[in-house]
């Protein structure tokens, strides 16, 4: 995929009106047009008609956006700002401009090992987990230099069962009348497996019949991201065969990272024919959960009355454009005020690996989300991205921040300790 | 040059690498680019004096830009030109209740502007499409309008003072916070609309008014363009100001209703979107009294916005159309010919029947209400045959414009995408003493050349 092979006229799309600037967090810090959608584009326009030539300078900018796409729910004409954007970024990797050698080591490790084999990214995660938990933790920061140690702290927690310990490959209550297949994703698996136990108990109490199968690929957002389409389409492939999607009502993401790249196979497989009924499958939870009426809890999800707000995942709100329904799921909830975040669906930074590339840009805006966290004096922070989730408790470790779902699913739970 | 500009600045605030360049060699209007040999961020009207007294050493032309969102091509560079960019003035200095009056440099955003004055319970009338994210330094130079126009006038009627740098490098300040002023020319009005080509306008102090307490928006759907019309002719008739009557057609419509997804009616033909806003008992009455004459002009429903957030959807889709339009065709040419009020149901007509022979796709859209249309021809820049279509559709529109009276621009300039109808509308005598200003003023034509006139 290359920029002068896209058609032409997804880029021609941009007719330059500037409505995209207020909505770009990059062009808000700097207000230099190259930083803004507008300009990112217009550079790609120029590489595609060699203006200019696919530079360092080029890889640069594709790697200061954050690929949040609040400029696409900004845009009145539809530009997709996320094809034009993943295919920069797979030429900038395909031509090699950015590359170093332990760059390239990252890569391999993260990109071709990792993320492409669930069982040893599992394994992974263990050893993970008991170096976090044994002490060795402890020691061996002592001896890291600072800039090694800042890194080793964003290490995420492993939890200590992974969704495939807590969840049965098939799991049905009384009376289920709709078929549902669970995704379980790669973080959310290794760090947040109780997310994805909250959300096959929320579906099981809402008639669902739930297909979790327990060894899954991972979706492949990462790569498509990270300019590698070529083990996007490998890992979207292996989805498709192990959940044909003919066989289910929907395909349940609970991701807004995941989510958004997971409706778009279509696109990454055109010739693949099960791969549009896919894209039509996918839905968020809390999409699925509006759609099929929630059951509305009778119990609180705790004693006391809570003060919540909500953070939209810009995957979610942006790339899927599911906003009001997680707050209607929320709003269901007894017991649980709702009030709103200023900025709600500005991004906070994390924006998959970006706290790493360019974690300056990263630290502004996750202050800036933090700055109005506080100032709705919330309890809790409500958000559906686990990489939100990361960015937002490293920043501010006392603040308890949960998926709706999962508050959902307390409400249940108690239900059924109150009878 | 770049060597003293960067001094004057830091390196930080002159761009010369062709990668920083490329996405200033456009704004907001289809179809015309150049690249300009800098860009540079003053931050003080100090900075900027300087800068103008650098390039005219250098004879280096100076295009003044703010967010780039024009519509005129007005800040496009000419060749060799530098880009001067006012995006980091951004202070609103001081609001003046007392007075009514705020002052800002130029870089603030036109909707900071409002939100500001809101506040204080005041209020900045003109808002432009683009208010968002638009400049008040380029709106003054473009004189910008909006969709307020009727009742509320344009960015001009709000401007008490403008702090201009000269092209000598001069800083001059034109006007003050006086409502009655007559010492001399009113050379603040000079400078109102002279879209760069003049003076870089550093500072501008603005009129406020008292915010309205109350506010009605109404949609109105019709079967046919020649009703809406009429009704909007039938309001004003019978003595009511709204502060918007804006018009969509068919074709806009759909692409507003594509984006925003609020369920607007997309089988009408025409759609009249009606404000009113004043004392509570006085929109109430005026409301439903505007309601009652859509009604008996043919309205097939009028609808009524049920609280002041719906009413900003509705306003904010109504400025989203010119870009919604761009979802048809990946090439989006807009204009902004404007006749008098009593003119409009004919000039609409003699759009679509223009567009219609020559085979072409237009979306008309804009404000019923002060005879501003926004005819946008819907095409693809890499046809050169089709575009020829649209240029002689477009010199159609014009003639007709002109002969019905109207004027080719009414709020977005000439720039660079209207200079070649200026003398028909204009004439000889009128043409050349807007020339001898200029020469006047800028001997040397390092402000914004070619913009306007050659």
């Amino acid at each position: 995929m290359s920029l002068k092979k896209l058609d032409f006229s997804i880029l021609q799309q941009c007719m330059h009106c500037g409505m995209c600037l207020p909505s770009c967090p990059t062009y808000d810090t700097t207000k230099r047009e190259r930083n803004s959608p507008r300009g990112r584009i217009a550079l790609m326009r120029a590489v595609a008609t060699d203006e200019i030539p696919l530079s360092q300078s080029f890889a640069d900018e594709m790697s200061f956006c954050l690929g949040c796409l609040a400029c696409q729910s900004a845009c009145p004409a539809a530009v997709d700002y996320a094809t034009l954007f993943e295919t920069s970024r797979a030429e900038i990797e395909a031509t090699g401009v950015s590359v170093s050698a332990p760059r390239r080591l990252l890569r391999f490790l993260t990109l071709d090992l990792l993320f492409t084999r669930p069982r040893f990214l599992r394994v992974v995660g263990k050893l993970l987990r008991f170096y976090q938990v044994s002490g060795a933790e402890n020691l061996v920061r002592k001896i890291l230099p600072k800039r090694l140690r800042e890194l080793e702290r964003q290490t995420p927690r492993m939890a200590a069962q992974f969704s495939n310990d807590l969840i049965d490959p098939v799991e049905s209550g009384d009376g289920s009348s709709k078929k549902v297949a669970l995704l379980t994703g790669c973080v959310q698996d290794l760090v947040f497996s109780q997310v994805n136990r909250d959300t096959a108990d929320v579906l099981l109490a809402n008639s669902c019949e739930v297909h979790t199968p327990s060894v899954q690929p991972c979706c492949g957002s990462i790569h498509s991201h990270n300019g590698e389409p070529g083990m996007a389409r490998e890992n979207a492939s292996r989805l498709l065969d192990l959940l044909p999607p003919q066989d289910f009502d929907a395909i349940i993401s609970n991701a807004g990272g995941c989510g958004s790249h997971l409706r778009h196979f279509s696109k990454l497989l055109p010739n693949e024919p099960r791969a549009a009924l896919w894209d039509a499958k996918v839905r968020d939870v809390h999409e699925f959960l509006a759609e099929i009426e929630v059951r509305s809890p009778d119990v609180a999800p705790f004693e006391e009355e809570k003060r919540v707000t909500y953070h939209d995942s810009c995957h979610l709100a942006h790339g899927q454009k599911v906003t009001l329904e997680p707050r209607q799921v929320i709003d269901l909830i007894p017991g649980i005020e709702r009030v709103d975040l200023s900025e709600s669906d500005w991004c906070c930074g994390s924006a998959g690996v970006y706290s790493l590339t360019q974690p300056e840009q990263s630290q502004l805006l996750l202050e800036r989300k933090l700055g109005h966290i506080r100032a709705t004096g919330a309890e809790i922070l409500l958000t559906a991205n686990p990489g939100c989730v990361l960015q937002i408790q490293n920043g501010m470790p006392e603040l308890k921040i949960m998926n709706p779902v999962s508050l959902l699913a307390q409400a249940y739970r108690n239900e059924s300790k109150k009878l | 040059m770049i060597d003293a500009l960067t001094a004057l600045l830091g390196a930080e605030n002159v761009l010369t690498a062709k990668e920083d360049l490329v996405p200033y060699s456009f704004d907001g209007t289809a179809t015309f680019r150049e690249l300009p040999v800098a860009v540079v961020f003053p931050r003080t009207t100090e900075e900027v004096a300087r800068c103008v007294k650098i390039c005219r050493e250098h004879q280096t032309p100076i295009i003044t830009r703010g967010s780039g969102t024009g519509l005129s091509g007005g800040t496009v560079p000419t060749p060799g030109a530098i880009v001067l960019c006012l995006v980091h003035m951004t202070k609103i200095v001081e609001i003046d209740p007392a007075n009514l009056t705020l002052r800002a440099e130029p870089g603030a955003i036109t909707a900071d502007i409002d939100a500001a004055a809101a506040e204080h319970g005041l209020f900045y009338p003109p808002d432009p499409g683009s208010m968002k994210i638009s400049t008040i330094g380029g709106n003054v130079a473009e004189n910008s309008g909006g969709l307020r126009g009727l009742k509320y006038g344009v960015t001009r009627d709000y401007v008490m003072a403008v702090t201009v740098v000269l092209p000598d490098g001069e800083v001059a300040t034109f006007g003050n916070a006086c409502v009655k002023d007559v010492a001399g020319y009113s050379m603040k009005d000079v400078f109102i609309g002279s879209e760069g080509t003049l003076g870089i306008i550093t500072e501008v102090l603005l009129k406020l008014l008292p915010r309205p307490e109350a506010r009605r928006t109404m949609l109105a759907t019709f079967s046919s363009m020649e009703a809406a019309a009429e009704t909007v002719s039938a309001i004003i008739a019978a003595r009511i100001i709204p502060c918007t009557l804006e018009f969509l057609d068919q074709m806009t419509i759909r692409c507003v209703e594509d984006y925003t997804k609020m369920g607007l009616p997309t089988d009408c033909a025409a759609l009249l979107l009606m404000e009113t806003d004043g004392h509570p008992a006085a929109v109430e009455d005026e409301a439903n009294r505007m309601a009652a004459i859509a009604r008996s002009h043919g309205a097939m429903e009028v609808m009524t916005a049920a609280d002041e957030a719906e009413s900003l959807k509705l306003a904010s889709a109504r400025r989203s159309a010119f870009a919604s339009l761009a979802r048809v065709r990946p090439t989006t040419i807009l204009e902004d010919v404007t006749v008098p009020r009593s003119h409009l149901a004919e000039m609409v007509t003699f759009i679509a029947e223009t567009a219609a022979k020559l085979e072409l796709t237009v979306g008309t859209f804009g404000h019923m209400g002060d005879g501003n249309l926004h005819p946008t021809f819907l095409t693809d820049e890499r046809d050169e045959e089709e575009m020829k279509r649209v240029h002689q559709a477009l010199d159609l529109i014009v003639s007709k414009t002109l002969s019905l009276g109207g004027t080719i621009t009414g709020e977005h300039g000439v720039g660079l995408a209207k200079k070649m109808w200026l003398r028909d509308q204009l004439g000889d005598a009128s043409l050349n003493l807007m020339k001898k200003f200029k020469e006047t003023i800028d001997p040397d034509c390092l402000l914004n050349p070619h913009k306007i006139f050659d």
